[in-house]
């Protein structure tokens, strides 16, 4: 697979050439998909490698692919203060069983954006020490931000009896 | 009946026809230094020149709501100026900016806390009807939730506008009837649903 001139992709197929499932770097953005059952390996050795130390997690949010399969991707944005250099990793996620590991153990800045992914895909993350709702309430019905909840349906008001 | 049969605007009505022979009395002694009037009329007139407001204040609204509380509009020459940050020591609910569907019940409760007599503004779009915001996060006008007493919409509105909207609340709070021992106004309860509902 073509490492697009980056050299941290080139790092991560040379560690592990078969996690990587497709590789880009459009408009500069180093960017590589990787399989959903290899995502906390290939975010470890992000981490870890001496020529990589991504040791920030800046963002991790995730998309509605509807129509396609699988239909969700989880987006994780990486950071490396010390080498100066940014990678995006990409995971699909299915439908009908909408989870990944988490990542809160590599990065604990991964928790309330798990949560979040969480409030408003439905997208499950295994191992989450708390996976709660973060912006809407428990009894909140449905994933709000997935493409095919009805964007004019109204929730009960829930809140103190007065 | 034409207007030109009508004697109360053909001819100005004596001392006499305007008032008890006892207030006529009083009027003669002491010429023009003090007034008949209703209660109401005293009352509704104090009320509306020192209402104190409670700024509910969430969003981009705001800082239009601040430019119409400066120096430069100065809500103050209307008075209404005070901004009381509890409920239980405002009568004018100011509600500015957007209201989520989790921010409703708050605002339903700062309502009840208000004593009576109490009024509410909707400032915005947002207030009124939801604004640019269909969604599922945002409620659509607080007006069901809670009795609206004056809507300013605009996106935010001008201050022109909210002195305009403050200056017909006044207009409407003076022809007020305030109602012997009564309650100043009926609040139904927030259709609140408590959904049972097993966490997941
Ligand atoms: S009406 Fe417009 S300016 Fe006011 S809170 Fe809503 S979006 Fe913001």
């Amino acid at each position: 697979m073509d490492d697009c001139g980056s050299p941290v992709l080139r790092r991560l197929l040379e560690a592990l050439p078969d996690a990587v499932e497709e590789t880009h770097a459009r408009l500069g953005d180093a960017t590589a998909r990787v399989g959903r059952s290899r995502i906390v390996e290939v975010l470890q050795l992000l981490r870890d490698d001496p020529e990589l130390e991504f040791e920030m997690l800046t963002d991790l949010t995730a998309v509605d692919y509807l129509g396609e399969e699988p239909r969700f991707e989880v987006v994780y944005h990486l950071y490396s203060v010390a080498k100066n250099h940014r990678v995006r990793i990409k995971a699909r996620v299915a439908e009908d069983a909408p989870e990944i590991e988490s990542a809160v153990a590599l990065w604990p800045s991964a928790n309330w954006m798990e949560r979040e992914v969480w409030d408003l895909y439905g997208i499950h993350f295994r191992n989450h020490p708390d996976l709660r709702r973060i912006l809407l309430y428990e009894q909140f019905d449905g994933h709000p931000l997935r493409k095919d909840y009805p964007k004019e349906k109204r929730q009960p008001l829930v809140g103190p009896r007065n | 009946m034409s207007e030109s049969n009508d004697p109360t605007t053909t001819r100005p009505r004596s001392l006499e026809e305007r008032h008890s022979q006892r207030a006529v009395e009083y009027l003669r002694q002491g010429g023009d230094s003090f007034q008949t009037t209703r209660v109401d009329a005293v009352l509704n007139w104090g009320r509306k020149y020192s209402m104190f407001l409670y700024p509910f204040v969430t969003a981009c609204c705001g800082m239009e709501f601040m430019s119409v509380a400066g120096p430069r509009y100065d809500i103050d020459r209307f008075g209404c100026a005070l901004p009381r940050f509890s409920p239980r020591q405002s009568d004018l609910l100011m509600v500015v900016g957007t209201i989520t569907q989790r921010q409703a019940p708050i605002l339903k409760k700062v309502y009840d806390q208000m004593a009576e007599p109490k009024w509410v503004f909707a400032f915005g779009a947002c207030v009124c009807s939801g604004g640019p915001y269909n969604n599922y996060a945002t409620l659509q006008g607080i007006d069901t939730i809670i009795p609206v007493d004056v809507y300013v919409p605009g996106c935010p509105p001008r201050p022109e506008a909210v002195l305009d909207g403050l200056m017909k609340l006044q207009a409407r709070v003076q022809a007020e009837r305030v109602p012997a021992g009564g309650r100043h106004r009926e609040t139904d309860d927030l259709p609140l649903q408590v959904v049972e509902k097993p966490v997941a």
